[in-house]
């Protein structure tokens, strides 16, 4: 039996019809509806970057580099290079001969794009003192500014995204915005990110970093290369990583930190080919991961070349 | 029948040790030869100072080791204990290095001279290990030589000052 209040207008309206009209009412309150450019309801209703065909990821990087001209006041190409087959890509640290200068902490914020203001970096050299507990990761300095490296007595280890095989921050999204490519970059769509921070609670490694606020870099600073994936500019409350540099990579290039390196501490290469430097340090040094037991498995392989 | 398929085995076996041979005796003449893979830019000269025969022809060498005082004081060899620029250097021909061997090598593949005591630094540089590489990770590279790097008077990699530190989180405003 049905409720029915009869009111003074002689309206009858049933309890479940008044619910729902009143929850309709409500969720349309929280619909932008002030926003009457196309645009913005193009964003909307995006679909997810691996859902899209050719067309609707061409019309979406075309959105996105008028809204970064816009924005930026800056031509910005947004490109959306696909992975290469039969390449699976890793790193090599050579602790024996990292110095750590953090010449590739600021060649990686150059190369892509981070907010100047507030400060967001993706690398942290981590400063350890020789001989004491080997890896005391939770002692060790990331703040020490001496007038020149390396300080006797100490050996540093440069930190980023570890692009794991088995990517713990991957499982911890609840909006499928982050996930594994084929070539092994472990990548996010700021477009999808809700900046809920599951992922960075879930990192072992602290590589993910987030956009507290507005990201700022003035035009003359914006590398206009970019990477739909990748450097493209932020928003602020999206969460971003490195990529091994994906937009250079993908195209046959060297990451931007392993260029400026200036004493050769960092390789990079394909995994699948047995020609590559990163496979060479991998058969003949001592090379060890980070955090192995976590059973993450990652492809950034620490060694030290000068064993003697 | 039988004759015939002997023959054929006898022929196919000639024709085999033939090509080993052929194939032998060409990997032997490449021995010497690094399979080059990557450029490297010229050497670090300081500028106006190569080529060095143009100072050098038709001075004579005086070969036996003594300090220098009209030229070149500013070299202090802190490389090896007793070093002498004729180590490295070649006395009759200035534009060239001389291996230990008498081979003289131009300054562009001094490696191989560095290669002679330090010689697994220079299979690691070949491999891509050591020193620095930019260019395609899957094609064109560019190394550098040993003395891009290490001053081969005082080879030991001289201290940087650091990059400044992260913004401390107790700093942000």
């Amino acid at each position: 039996m049905k409720k029915i209040i009869e009111n003074i207008d002689g309206i009858n309206i049933d309890r479940r019809t008044l619910l729902k009209g009143a929850a309709l009412g409500l969720a349309g309150t929280a619909l932008p509806l002030d926003k009457a450019d196309a645009s913005f309801w193009d964003a909307f209703f995006q679909k997810h970057f691996r859902e899209m065909t050719e067309k609707d990821l061409k019309k979406v990087l075309e959105r996105l580099e008028k809204e970064y001209e816009e924005k930026h006041k800056k031509a910005v190409k947004v490109g959306a290079e696909k992975a290469l087959p039969d390449v699976l890509f890793g790193y090599g640290l050579d602790l024996s001969r990292c110095i750590g200068c953090r010449r590739c902490v600021y060649a990686c914020v150059e190369e892509n794009n981070q907010s100047l203001d507030p400060q967001v970096q993706w690398i942290s050299v981590l400063r350890f003192k020789k001989g004491d507990k080997w890896m005391d990761l939770e002692n060790s300095e990331k703040y020490y500014n001496p007038q020149q490296v390396p300080e006797p007595g100490y050996f540093y280890m440069p930190v980023q995204c570890q692009q794991c095989e088995n990517p713990p921050c991957v499982k911890a999204c609840p909006t499928r915005a982050t996930w594994k490519e084929p070539d092994g970059i472990v990548v996010i769509d700021y477009n999808w990110c809700i900046g809920c921070r599951y992922c960075m609670a879930a990192c072992p490694y602290g590589a993910r970093r987030f956009n507290w606020g507005e990201p700022k870099r003035p035009p003359e600073k914006i590398n206009p290369n970019t990477h739909y994936l990748g450097n493209r500019p932020r928003y602020r409350g999206v969460v971003e990583k490195c990529t091994f540099c994906i937009q250079r990579t993908r195209n046959g290039r060297y990451p931007a930190c392993v260029e400026i390196c200036p004493v050769g501490a960092r390789k990079f290469g394909n995994l699948l080919d047995p020609e590559s430097e990163i496979r060479y340090a991998i058969e003949h040094k001592r090379v060890f991961r980070l955090k192995e037991d976590l059973n993450t498995n990652p492809k950034f392989y620490y060694f030290f070349a000068y064993g003697k | 029948m039988d004759k015939r398929k002997t023959l054929k085995v006898l022929i196919t076996a000639f024709c085999l040790i033939v090509l080993s041979l052929f194939f032998s005796s060409v990997s032997d003449s490449a021995e010497y030869v690094i399979p080059k893979k990557f450029t490297t830019p010229p050497p670090p000269f300081t500028p106006g100072i190569f080529p060095c025969s143009q100072c050098h022809q038709g001075m004579p060498a005086d070969k036996k080791p003594r300090k220098l005082e009209q030229m070149h004081q500013e070299i202090t060899l802190r490389h090896m204990p007793d070093g002498w620029c004729f180590d490295c250097h070649n006395a009759d021909n200035r534009d060239k290095l001389r291996l230990a061997n008498g081979k003289l090598i131009s300054f562009g593949e001094s490696y191989y001279l560095c290669g002679q005591c330090h010689g697994t630094v220079l299979r690691d540089w070949k491999a891509g290990l050591h020193g620095k590489r930019t260019g395609q990770w899957n094609g064109e590279k560019e190394y550098r030589l040993c003395v891009h790097c290490h001053w081969p008077h005082e080879p030991a990699f001289k201290p940087l000052t650091p990059m400044p530190p992260p913004v401390k989180p107790s700093d942000i405003k």
